[in-house]
């Protein structure tokens, strides 16, 4: 009986690592392809490239497991939870804390931001102090974090209300076009990129898992209609906040 | 050993990424949802494994993928390579169509980057659970890849060229604006929502360092831009396309099904 159970196992997981041999075989024939053919070049340090490639096989399958173990159960989970509670507040709140938390800790926002700086100081909106730089860089995390809280609120308030996506996104995407004619140049490259930078590989799980649940939860809503757009939110508000945020700095300055 | 150390520091990392999630998650289960949280004993072990499986999977890609992935856009970018051995290192008058390798290698790349993405796997898990398996894990991931790569693409297209970003971006929008109102009309509605999400989660792990090393690649060697303006906007580029071809996916499905419909109809 027990035997048979761990062979169950055995077989799962062999079917996850061979699922993850699938994903990542693409990018290995794309990038050994170029290498050999286009570029014609050896490949440099084959054994540490091989041994990588096993930890980022290892890594994969590990992720997709915890997806199915912890972060889409504890979503759906919260989701739930909070929507039977019945307090607006408290929900709108987590959404809030979720969305800030997340993202004002995210390693590629404090990269960008950083990146972004450099540019404002080059273009003489900053001085080139660093301690300037410094002080720019972490009001334009904490822009950047407080859209994706606001962004959060928002779209969980319109699965509350059950409301079209389109009509906000569109009408986000059309304030993202008419800003980037008054924003200051050097801002909006960064203001796009800023918009697909936030959405970081431990939160789109999370944040899906929580839109589809309380769009599970909530009479009357349907979890393909109402439950995605949540990321989506997250990746349009950046845009917005971080221009706004840069037309606001070089004016005050 | 060198790479033990790196996993200990990537482990560090991780963890210190998971610490804000898990104190809000924890935080509101404890003082405001005050209930035990279910299976709690796998909501840990899941929580380790993400940890780790992010662990491996950054180390592993710094250790195999980055290294030749920067290196070969470097090369692929450099005038020599180019224009030949008597190029200088910038490069004057640009013609667009010599730089052909680069708009494929940035395609090849893009799809590749976004089949391998953990966050959109998740988002297709999702999709395909919430829809009882009408929405294929592939076919999203396909449709998302297929836009990631024409994105990437035209990005490096437009450095090369140097027009305005926001030229294509309004230009994309105008596009998502059209296909929205015709899936809005249609039984496909369910796809937009979904659609827009795609944008968003093309963007993370495996695709960005890589497609930044070819911005900042051609940003460099070509006279005229510059790494700090031009260098950003090829992300933007990778999370736009993907909702056309998401909705053009869907769009495309039901094309087929209405002319399947038919051709019986007249038989």
């Amino acid at each position: 009986m027990t035997r048979s159970k761990t062979q169950k196992e055995l077989l799962r997981f062999l079917g996850l690592v061979t699922g993850s041999v699938r994903d990542l075989a693409p990018i290995v024939i794309v990038v050994a392809f170029f290498q050999l053919v286009v570029l014609q070049q050896p490949i440099p340090n084959l054994a540490g490239i091989l041994l990588g490639l096993v930890f980022v096989l290892i890594g994969l399958t590990l992720f997709i497991q915890g997806l199915e173990l912890a972060l889409f159960p504890i979503g759906e989970a919260m989701a739930d939870a909070l929507a039977h509670k019945g307090s607006l507040f408290w929900l709108l709140a987590f959404a809030f804390a979720l969305g800030f938390g997340t993202t004002a800790a995210e390693p590629a926002l404090i990269a960008v931001v950083a990146e972004a700086a450099k540019v404002a100081a080059a273009a003489g909106v900053v001085e080139a102090s660093p301690a300037a730089q410094a002080n720019y860089a972490f009001y334009l995390r904490g822009t950047v974090a407080f859209s994706v809280g606001a962004a959060l609120v928002l779209g969980v308030f319109r699965i509350l209300k059950g409301w079209p996506i389109q009509y906000l996104i569109i009408g986000g995407y059309l304030a993202v076009v008419v800003l980037t004619f008054f924003a200051p140049a050097n801002i909006v490259g960064i203001a796009y990129d800023s918009g697909g930078v936030t959405t970081s590989t431990i939160t789109v799980p999370l944040v899906t898992a929580l839109g589809v649940g309380l769009a599970t939860t909530i009479r009357g809503r349907n979890p393909m209609i109402d439950g995605f757009g949540l990321i989506a939110f997250a990746s349009l508000s950046p845009m917005i906040f971080v221009m706004l945020f840069g037309m606001l700095w070089s004016g005050l300055s | 050993m060198e790479i033990l150390a790196q996993l200990f520091w990537t482990l560090l990392a991780s963890g210190r990424d998971v610490l804000p999630i898990a104190m809000v998650l924890f935080g509101f289960q404890f003082l405001v949802i005050r209930r035990p949280l279910p299976h709690l004993r796998n909501i840990i072990i899941g929580f380790v494994y993400v940890v780790l499986g992010l662990t491996f999977f950054l180390v592993g890609l710094e250790q195999a993928l980055f290294p030749m992935g920067e290196l070969m856009a470097k090369q692929l970018t450099d005038p020599v390579f180019i224009h030949g051995a008597e190029a200088n290192s910038m490069v004057e008058n640009v013609r667009w169509h010599d730089y052909y390798w680069v708009y494929l290698f940035a395609a090849a790349v893009g799809f590749a980057a976004t089949i391998a993405e953990p966050s959109l796997i998740a988002v297709a898990i999702k999709a395909n659970q919430v829809s009882g398996g009408v929405a294929g894990i592939w076919g999203l991931r396909i449709a998302v890849a297929i836009g990631v790569a024409f994105g990437v693409s035209l990005g490096t297209f437009r450095i090369v060229t140097g027009t305005p970003l926001h030229y294509y971006i309004a230009a994309g929008y105008i596009i998502v604006i059209i296909q929205t109102i015709r899936a809005s009309q249609s039984n496909n509605r369910a796809i937009i929502p979904l659609a827009y999400d795609s944008g968003g989660v093309t963007t993370s792990t495996v695709t960005v360092p890589l497609v930044t090393a070819l911005g900042l690649g051609l940003a460099t060697t070509i006279s005229g831009r510059s790494p700090l303006l031009d260098g950003f906007g090829l992300i933007a580029f990778a999370s736009l396309f993907p909702m056309i071809t998401v909705m053009g996916y869907a769009q495309f499905g039901d094309w087929l099904r209405k002319r399947r419909h038919k051709k019986g109809e007249s038989q």
